[in-house]
């Protein structure tokens, strides 16, 4: 995994350098190479994140000078501003129901698809292909029209629209993601490829059930790429925008139920020119999307286990 | 047939199989609806687009067509493909080169602060896309570039989607180094070795980068959402945009032809490089 393949590839020994060229040159030729990442990293990265805190403690309107306020965003923010924990009820709720609704989904047709002989290749891009389409407008558009009143779902299932009751337009949203397994999938079946068949056939000889199997030897050796899944899922996932734009009409409704996060940011931001307010959301973001993100990484260390740990 | 028995003990493997076709194809046609349904619907007449559980229309509405070739605000549809291809096709460029650059550093020069660099490199494709917008768009605001293509495109040049150096960088760390070594012996130096030795044959990885970059530049929303105001500066998808707000029932039938005009692109890059795709995607995770 990616994670452990850093320290080891640092400490690599330095390069037995042949002296035909100074040092300071060749260290030279790597800062040309790097040029445009250092560039963007420091003025479009670095930049823009110490801008963004400074003017989380302002008010800002895009036109008149930033006006420092202090703390009075973030305390507008948790205390004076339902609609902000609504949003943010909202986010937490579609990332609960579609990361893990999604990830097993993609783990459930790898597990099938794995042994599988003829057709593999088949299924495997016909499942990934809702992936690559399912960010655009066009679909989200899509579905809003399915899960409409008179939509298919509501002609199948007589429920009458889910976009129009606050409490189930949030599921639509979800269902569009779940519906995008195929990434997850792709790289879940990756993962499932990589493990030696001889464990399988060891444990089959110790009388292991097809389940022992799945329990004992699939979930510890795709540990890996399990996490990385869950990780870069969850990241993605608190960022959701395009389909609750598209499902709720640009509006986060009904009554605010697919006001995600990033919409309310958006509104905040570029709807309403609050700036300052809208740094502030994006800030508390970054902290917990980084908190999140170093939660899973703490708790993986009981529950992801590295074959290779050490040799590479 | 041949004369080679069936055996008892093979049967119920074979409908073990059966069966999980099956399921699979039962899976693929759920997940394959919502497609079937925009063409179709892309296809029906004004009165049986809501109202009708059909998939198919009783007859083809090629209409629906015409009125969203004609384009949208006035803007023909040429124009709007225009400027969507222009900042993908840009977005492309900026990526491949500049991604590429960092990636040979990182994965093959020896520099001072390269561990460091790296993890903060790796750190930044966790890093919100909201916690630099703010700021991104006040810089370009300020340089009077807010309404053009720049913001959509330089930062492309700049090597801002690390997603994409880490993965050229994991294909690189895959190739013999003794090539770059014997390259050195000859006299190459880091440049030479770069374009004449590692480019070549990192191309895979590259392709990788140019088919994920232009999907993605042409499905992103929000972005253009924010940058680009004049309609004849939009791109198809922000001119779907438009019929966003739009509930009556007559425009539903060329909203939907304009969503497959949008999708085609995609479609035809997922037809003609789905290896890469997922290949690309499968080994995004799991090299090094």
């Amino acid at each position: 995994m990616t994670t452990t393949a850093i320290p080891a590839e640092a400490k690599r020994a330095p390069a037995p350098a042949p002296e035909r060229r100074p040092k300071r040159e060749r260290e030279g030729a790597a800062w040309v190479f790097l040029s445009p990442w250092v560039l963007g990293a420091v003025v479009l990265t670095l930049l823009p994140m110490a801008v963004s805190l400074y003017l989380s403690f302002t008010d800002y309107d895009l036109f008149t000078p930033p006006k420092w306020v202090g703390l009075r965003n973030y305390v507008q923010m948790f205390t004076e501003d339902p609609r902000y924990w609504r949003s943010v009820v909202t986010t937490l709720t579609y990332v609960v129901i579609a990361v893990p609704l999604q990830l097993a989904l993609a783990l459930v047709v790898a597990l099938a698809l794995k042994g599988m002989k003829r057709g593999k290749a088949f299924y495997r891009s016909a499942f990934y292909a809702p992936s690559l389409l399912g960010a655009s407008m066009s679909i989200a558009l899509v579905w809003r029209a399915i899960f409409n009143d008179g939509g298919t779902v509501d002609h199948l299932f007589g429920t009458g629209g889910w976009v129009n009751k606050p409490g189930w337009a949030l599921l639509a949203v979800a269902l569009l993601t779940v519906w995008q397994f195929g990434a997850p999938m792709v790289i879940f079946l990756a993962g499932l490829q990589q493990i030696p068949a001889e464990l399988y056939e060891a444990a089959a000889c110790d009388g292991a059930s097809k389940w022992r199997q799945f329990l004992s030897v699939t979930v510890p050796m795709l540990s890996p790429v399990i996490f990385f899944n869950l990780v870069l899922q969850t990241i993605q996932a608190f960022q959701v925008f395009t389909p609750a734009f598209a499902v709720s009409a640009g509006k986060g409704g009904p009554a605010d139920s697919t006001l995600v996060y990033t919409m309310y940011l958006y509104d905040r931001g570029f709807v309403a020119s609050h700036m300052g307010y809208a740094s502030a959301m994006a800030w508390v973001l970054l902290v917990v999307i980084g908190a999140v993100t170093a939660v899973l990484f703490r708790t993986s260390r009981s529950w992801v286990f590295y074959a290779s740990e050490g040799d590479r | 047939m041949t004369a080679v028995p069936t055996t008892a003990p093979r049967k119920p493997v074979r409908w073990g199989r059966l069966a999980l076709h099956l399921g699979c194809l039962a899976a693929l046609l759920v997940m394959l609806y919502p497609l079937a349904w925009l063409l179709a619907t892309s296809l029906k007449p004004a009165d049986e687009v809501i109202a009708s559980l059909n998939l198919l229309p009783s007859h083809l509405e090629w209409s629906n067509y015409t009125t969203a070739l004609e384009g949208v605000n006035d803007v023909s549809i040429w124009r709007l493909l225009g400027n969507s291809l222009l900042i993908a096709g840009g977005a492309v460029l900026g990526n491949v080169i500049s991604c590429s650059l960092a990636a040979y550093a990182f994965a093959r020069l020896r520099f001072r602060l390269r561990g460091p660099l790296f993890a903060f490199m790796i750190a930044t494709i966790m890093l919100p896309h909201h916690a630099v917008l703010i700021p991104q768009y006040i810089i370009f605001n300020q340089l009077g570039l807010v309404n053009t293509y720049w913001p959509l495109i330089l930062p492309k040049f700049l090597a801002t989607e690390a997603f994409f150096v880490f993965l050229i960088v994991q294909f690189m760390r895959g190739l013999p180094r003794e090539l770059e070594e014997a390259a050195r012996i000859d006299g190459c130096g880091p440049f030479r070795s770069f374009f004449q030795v590692v480019l070549p044959l990192t191309r895979p990885a590259l392709i990788t980068t140019a088919i994920f970059t232009f999907i993605w530049t042409w499905n992103d929303f929000f972005t253009q959402l924010i940058y680009l105001f004049d309609p004849d500066k939009f791109t198809l998808t922000l001119a779907l945009r438009s019929f966003v707000d739009a509930s009556s029932t007559s425009a539903f039938g060329p909203m939907f032809a304009l969503s497959v005009i949008a999708l085609l692109p995609i479609v035809l890059f997922f037809l003609a490089f789905q290896r890469f795709l997922v290949e690309g995607m499968a080994s995004s995770g799991l090299k090094g």
